[in-house]
């Protein structure tokens, strides 16, 4: 059956006397200029927030600055296009040479990298709203245990290597698909989201910023890069007391404290503990890599024309009965179901090499987690910890030297007792 | 002790550079890449194909807005201008008249105007509403009983353009594409033939008329930007293999 109906099969457009027949046009799309407002705005928010976490150290600056990010990259323009959903632009561009992507979204991709290799994670600091909303509820944070944050901190590389394998495989784009807040920003959306978006918030009262630190993939990409950043956010404005007040002022947990070197006798066992993590590494990333291959099918299941293939099949062999919209369309096209099957082995023969890739990768993941606990890394004072910090300037108000750079007290020693810090251990 | 540990924190310090160095030359790298990667073509935008579409109503209710971006559209050129318009009138109709009970239309965004009668026969003219139309196409499986000649198409004035169209998530058909943003409409294939003829006929028919023959090369220009799209379309499925669902003509 052909789609095309033909002309003697329609009713003719009538012989008019006088009536001319219209012809219908297609309105014209917005204007890209805005686009380009946008991206400069992001620019200048971004060397704001700079500005205020290195520079003016104002948790009050930078607060405004979130509350403005939030209303302006919330509210009113309402999520699309953001950094976090254009990594699968980026990677859909890298994989299909049909899709072409605007300069503004390549823009918006890069703008927020270049800053945290230079200035630590400004973006999540006040320019996110997704990071904006969170922030602005996390009022009664407690400490997540140290093991539950490592293990869930796992989770944002792991969500990054599913969204490069379905943008890559152009099967779809999961992070917008399963973005918790823009459906509270645009008031409409899938309720589902909609039930996540406010369960997330609600848990964000009490664990601070919970999609940043345990979903956000972007963040991921910005915790690695932000390791190496030129400058970052110093809690103390110069030497570093170890007064300890600033130790429960992170809501995030991103505060190093002091270390103690391991004793001689630690050492042995801590080097073998390495040795064996590193052993472990290979045999993790090969096993995890075969969990992969084997995760195939079910990965495969989010794209369409899968999910068709097994329902008509279901029908087919009666397991459900009746149609779905989509299988009853395919039926009435009367294309035969053998190519829908060769057109899912294809599909599941692409997605098998990301699948296994995505497995590489999630062991890697863990392999270094591992390996990184393994390593006594000395810290001589009280910092930020640069792949969690999101500079949101909490911590300087705590500081002693934060008070006598502000003018507010002369000296350290009216807030606290030098002598009694020094007899006392730090840790 | 001293000196160990200000070499360690050389050797660190060496290394976040050269890293940090390597980022940037990688990013400018990958920046340079996708800027020429969008050389190859302009800014994507959501549409629908509607010889795919089924009329299943996911396009008035899955789309962000309020009030659903995707609307009716009526190619005149495929309509039959029936007295008894099978888009327009409930399959039980009362009288052929423009009471609500008599609509196909739940927000009466069609409207039917009376333009003549021809020996004995009644034609009316049907145009749409767009602030009223909701974009459920009731009317759209109406019509496709008769001529087909109203359609849904994603109204760029209106789109908000999400990364990814929920519509098109939940289209049973997958009717939705990225297309680029000049191109605006995908046209029934049905429709890019009556436009491409209509355009041919004004430019042979326009003689002296320059405003007519520039817009009969304009409506030929635009059906074939269609023709060009749809066999873009299909090479890109056979190139992965396999065509889709309805790419293969008779």
């Amino acid at each position: 059956m052909s789609p095309i109906a033909r002309a003697s099969d329609l009713i003719p457009v009538p012989d008019f006397t006088e009536y001319q027949v219209p012809i219908s046009m297609p309105p014209a799309p917005d204007h890209p200029l805005w686009e380009w407002f946008n991206v400069s705005l992001l620019l200048v928010a971004l060397i704001a927030a700079s500005y205020i976490a290195l520079v003016n150290r104002s948790r009050r600056a930078m607060f405004l600055l979130t509350v403005a990010a939030l209303i302006w990259f919330g509210f009113l323009y309402e999520g699309c296009i953001c950094a976090i959903g254009s990594i699968q632009n980026v990677v859909l561009a890298a994989f299909d040479s049909s899709y072409a992507i605007p300069v503004t979204v390549v823009l918006v991709f890069l703008l927020p990298l270049v800053f945290t290799l230079f200035f630590g994670r400004v973006f999540c600091a006040a320019v996110c709203p997704l990071g904006a909303i969170q922030e602005i509820v996390a009022v009664r944070t407690v400490r997540v245990p140290s093991w539950l944050d490592h293990a869930l901190g796992l989770f944002p590389y792991i969500y990054l290597g599913l969204a490069v394998l379905y943008a890559a495989t152009g099967t779809a784009f999961v992070i917008c698909r399963y973005d918790p807040f823009v459906p509270i920003f645009r008031l409409s959306g899938d309720v589902n989201m909609l039930i996540f978006g406010g369960a997330l918030l609600v848990m964000g009262v009490f664990v601070g910023r919970p999609y940043c630190r345990y979903l956000c993939p972007y963040g991921a990409i910005l915790a690695v890069l932000s390791k190496v950043s030129k400058w970052h956010a110093r809690i103390p404005p110069d030497e570093c007391i170890k007064c300890r007040l600033c130790e429960d002022s992170c809501p995030y947990g991103a505060i190093e404290l002091p270390s103690t070197p391991p004793s001689r006798e630690d050492r042995p066992p801590e080097r073998r503990r390495l040795a064996a993590m590193l052993a472990l590494a290979p045999l993790l990333v090969i096993g995890a890599a075969g969990l992969g291959w084997l995760m195939t099918v079910p990965l495969a299941r989010l794209d369409h024309n899968v999910r068709l293939a097994e329902r008509i099949h279901a029908e087919d062999t009666g397991q459900v009965e009746g149609m779905t919209d989509a299988s009853e369309a395919f039926r009435n096209t009367g294309q035969p179901k053998e190519e829908l099957l060769a057109m899912v082995a294809d599909i599941r023969s692409r997605v098998r090499w990301f699948a296994i890739l995505l497995g590489a990768w999630t062991g890697l993941v863990v392999a270094v987690k591992l390996i990184s606990l393994s390593v006594y890394r000395r810290c001589d004072e009280y910092r930020p910890d640069r792949a969690r910090c999101v500079s949101c300037a909490r911590c300087y108000w705590y500081c002693p030297g934060e008070q006598v750079r502000l003018g507010l007290i002369d000296d350290v020693s009216e807030l606290v007792d030098l002598e009694t810090l020094e007899a006392k251990p730090t840790s | 002790m001293m000196a160990d540990t200000s070499s360690k924190k050389d050797r660190r310090g060496f290394l976040n550079d050269a890293l940090r160095t390597t980022s940037v030359i990688a990013l400018a790298g990958a920046g340079g890449f996708l800027a020429g990667r969008r050389s190859e073509g302009e800014p994507m935008v959501w549409q629908l194909d509607p010889d795919q579409c089924i009329g299943c109503g996911h396009c008035a209710t899955y789309c962000v807005l309020d009030e659903s971006a995707v609307k009716c559209v009526n190619c005149f050129d495929m309509c039959g201008f029936c007295d008894i318009c099978t888009g327009y009138f409930e399959m039980n109709y009362l009288a052929l008249d423009t009471a609500a009970e008599n609509q196909l239309c739940p927000t009466g965004a069609l409207v039917r105007k009376f333009i003549e009668e021809k020996s004995g026969q009644r034609f009316y003219e049907y145009t749409i509403d767009v602030p009223l139309c909701i974009g459920c196409g009731k009317c759209v499986i109406g019509c496709a009983l008769m001529n087909g000649s109203l359609y849904m198409q994603v109204e760029h004035d209106r789109c908000v353009d999400c990364n990814e169209c929920a519509i098109a998530v939940a289209c049973p058909t997958q009717a939705f594409h990225r297309i680029p943003a000049s191109q605006k409409e995908i046209l029934k294939r049905r429709a890019e033939a009556v436009l491409g003829a209509r355009g041919r006929r004004m430019m042979r028919e326009a003689g002296d008329d320059a405003g007519m023959y520039r817009e009969g090369a304009e409506l030929l220009e635009r059906a074939l930007t269609q023709r060009r799209w749809r066999q873009q379309q299909r090479s890109a499925s056979t190139a992965s293999s396999e065509p889709e669902g309805t790419a293969r003509d008779a």
